[in-house]
């Protein structure tokens, strides 16, 4: 929890920016601790609630622990139309999990997310930080064992 | 060869863009050539990236769609002689090229440096008469800067569409009767999905937005400035957190502005996901980290916004405008665009905007075009039509909160008020074009789902009513329509639009009611004949394989569920009691062998 404390000391402990310290929690941990929130909560006197409240309210924050790829399926209006929902169905397939959830082997996260903003490309999947434009249902296989090959 | 621009905002690189500039970078290297390369953003031919601009003795010269073989090629030829290879260009001033209409009718004014500057070099900006501006508004009065916003005419380029200048003037009177200094705000949350205007603009051309601000901070007298942007746009953060160091550097942010003895800061505030934080309440709470619920607007940000100060919050293309006004003066931006504003901002919508065509057109990408032109002119001679010779169906604006408006619209003039009144909105700038396989029933409940999963929840009206026509929209796509689900969901929007807290709630009944206006009978194909005519509502169509099968064999292979049977060179067969209607098939088929109805 040494991390938490450095990260709450960044933000002065201010509680206008508890989103911003749970922003760097989350990307620290790839998900929010509860001890991080109760540290938070003690540091701030933002009530515990409250940051639960935030947790839960915004996108980009997870309770759980995330795989070690998150795969992004862009679900934004031109993907929409080219076809996302074919590729999420594609990927629950292959990965037999639904989305929010992970892989038992920790490896991979399913997500849909609203738009990336690269509408020209779509339809778009992102796991970590590669982007995949273009994307089709068929090349599923062969870019996650892309990933294989970096575990290994 | 003089130098090298290699375009590296988010989607050239997620073309390639950055393996583009490895092999050049190693190509000039080893052939010992002494040119500059420099990174520059995205001037909106999204369709053509990566795109690679070449810099000789005999004019510029700027390909596109280049591959690691292309880029080798491309400088090999150069440094030899001093020609292009015509067939690969996109743009040029000296000669002709097919993607020259691309550009024809647009007209760059918040845009105007996108892809053409170095966005990581302050200089860039500068040599393109960067922070001119601010340094001449400096010299005028606050009331002149404000006038001169005003008589320009120029309406917020959110969506909203609200003259920046009456705004402008109203925080600035709100200040003096409560005695504060106001809060300005940029607001970068660009949430709508299918858009990334703002998200250009940051990266491709950040000091723009900057110097936007800080003349509307000198303009209302404010010294505390915040950009509120999505995290989901991490190089447009990286970008404007960079462009904010350098100008303090300069000194065109921070204490004594060019030592004229104003001050001004900006900080930056990262969204955490909630398309409902780009509403301007929601936004202000999410910044005081709260979660990003909006108020009623019966008090307005102008008075008491940002933690209860008056608060002018503009978009990043309007700021990105302001520069511009203040160095061509108002009466030119005035005279763009459609309407006479020369005496009511709200009889016209003055200037350009910035839209970004995507979906199923030829040409996708960002373009800036003039207030005034038509959704033809845009659909047809920027964007070249829809591909594979398909039939246009529709076009949507607005963002979920907007509305898809049919061919017989396609007239229609693009600007704040004429959109609106045929159902659909202006919005920040997305523009999604529909072919004939678009399902125009699956889009709303795309929309409707959106926008329940986005609701906050704190009123009822938006909060149940999005339920419901969720679920109505689920079984109408689902062949489980009801016959009077259509007035069943316009009774449902009525009391939405009346009734709900904020815009989010008021207008996110358009994708519904636009589409039952404009599409009627693609509803009632989904619930009298349980149909769908676009083919694209799962339970309500079937695969299967026609007589311009070749026997190629690649479905068979590539079926998740070996559905499709049938010997080499014969005609394949799919069962449809195994398939799932998963769509690799239609995908893979390169003979169109594949029938989906």
């Amino acid at each position: 929890m040494e991390k938490v404390d450095q990260i709450i000391k960044k933000w002065n402990s201010d509680p206008d920016f508890v989103i911003e310290m749970m922003q760097d929690i989350q990307d620290e941990f790839k998900y929010i601790p509860e001890e991080a929130l109760e540290t938070i909560t003690l540091q701030t006197k933002v009530p515990l609630a409250h940051l639960y409240h935030i947790a839960t309210f915004y996108k980009s924050f997870s309770l759980t622990p995330r795989g070690k790829y998150e795969i992004q399926v862009c679900t934004g209006t031109a993907c929409h139309v080219k076809g996302a929902p074919l590729i999420i169905d594609a990927f629950k397939r292959e990965l037999n999990i639904e989305i929010g959830e992970t892989t038992q082997d920790g490896k991979f996260t399913l997500e849909e997310v609203r738009c990336l903003g690269c509408c020209s490309l779509a339809p778009v999947v992102m796991i970590n930080d590669d982007i995949y434009g273009d994307f089709t249902s068929d090349k599923i296989k062969t870019v996650l064992k892309k990933y294989d090959e970096v575990a290994l | 060869m003089k130098k090298i621009t290699i375009g590296l905002a988010s989607c050239g690189l997620a073309a390639g863009a950055g393996r583009i500039k490895e092999v050049i970078n190693k190509e000039v290297q080893d052939k010992k050539l002494q040119i500059n390369i420099h990174e520059t953003g995205c001037i909106g031919m999204c369709y053509n990236e990566p795109l690679v601009e070449v810099f000789t003795d005999s004019g510029n010269w700027l390909y596109g769609n280049v591959t690691e073989e292309t880029a080798k090629e491309i400088i090999k030829h150069h440094s030899e002689e001093d020609s292009p290879i015509k067939e690969w260009l996109v743009k040029t001033e000296k000669i002709k090229t097919k993607d020259d209409t691309f550009f024809i009718k647009q007209l760059k004014i918040a845009s105007r440096n996108c892809g053409i500057i170095d966005s990581t070099n302050i200089d860039d900006y500068i040599a393109k008469d960067g922070y001119k501006s601010l340094d001449k508004v400096l010299k005028m009065t606050p009331e002149d800067v404000i006038d001169e916003v005003k008589r320009s005419a120029i309406r917020g380029r959110g969506g909203g569409g609200f003259p920046t200048g009456i705004k402008w003037e109203s925080a600035v009177k709100a200040a003096v009767k409560k005695n504060e200094n106001p809060i300005l705000v940029c607001n970068a949350d660009e949430g709508d999905p299918g858009a990334f205007m703002d998200r250009n603009l940051l990266e491709s051309d950040p000091h723009t937005i900057l110097e936007g601000m800080i003349i509307g901070a000198y303009a209302i007298n404010s010294s505390e400035g915040y950009i509120y942007i999505r995290k989901e746009y991490p190089l447009a953060l990286e970008r404007i957190s960079t462009a904010i160091q350098q100008a303090k550097k300069k000194g065109f942010l921070g204490i004594n502005i060019l030592n004229s003895g104003f001050d001004f800061e900006i900080k930056i505030h990262r969204g955490a996901g909630a398309f409902v934080c780009g509403e301007s309440t929601a936004l202000m709470a999410s910044m005081t980290g709260k979660v990003g619920e909006p108020k009623a607007k019966y008090i307005h940000n102008v008075e008491s916004g940002f933690k209860g100060k008056p608060t002018v919050l503009n978009n990043v293309e309007t700021w990105a405008n302001i520069p511009v006004i203040i160095e061509k003066g108002a009466d030119w931006f005035a005279k763009i665009g459609s309407g006479d504003v020369s005496e009511n901002p709200w009889n016209g919508s003055s200037g350009t905007k910035v839209f970004s065509l995507v979906g199923k057109i030829k040409r996708t990408g960002l373009i800036e075009v003039p207030m005034g032109i038509t959704l033809r002119e845009i659909v047809y001679d920027i964007g070249g039509g829809i591909p594979k010779d398909r039939k246009f169906k529709a076009i949507q604006t607005g963002g979920p909160s907007g509305g898809c408006l049919p061919e017989s619209l396609l007239d229609l003039t693009v600007d704040f008020d004429s959109l609106t009144k045929a159902g659909s909105m202006m919005g920040s700038g997305g523009m999604i074009v529909m072919d004939e396989k678009t399902c125009m029933v699956d889009v709303a409940k795309y929309f409707i789902h959106f926008l329940k999963g986005e609701s906050c929840g704190k009123c009822t009206p938006c909060r149940e009513g999005l339920i419901s026509l969720d679920k109505i929209l689920d079984r109408i796509t689902k062949g489980d329509g009801k016959p009077d689900d259509i007035e069943l969901m316009e009774d449902i929007c009525e009391t939405m639009k009346i009734a709900s807290l904020c815009e989010l709630g008021k207008s996110a009944p358009n994708p519904v009611l636009s589409t039952i206006k404009y599409f009627r009978e693609e509803y009632e194909a989904h619930i009298r004949d349980k149909k769908c005519p676009a083919g694209v509502c799962k339970e309500l169509i079937t695969y299967s394989i026609n007589e311009k099968c070749t026997g190629c064999t690649i479905c068979a292979k590539k079926c998740p569920v070996d559905a499709i049977s049938g010997k080499l060179k014969e005609m394949h067969f799919i069962d449809p009691n195994i398939c799932i209607k998963c769509g690799i098939c239609y995908e893979v088929c390169k003979f169109d062998a594949i029938t989906v109805e």
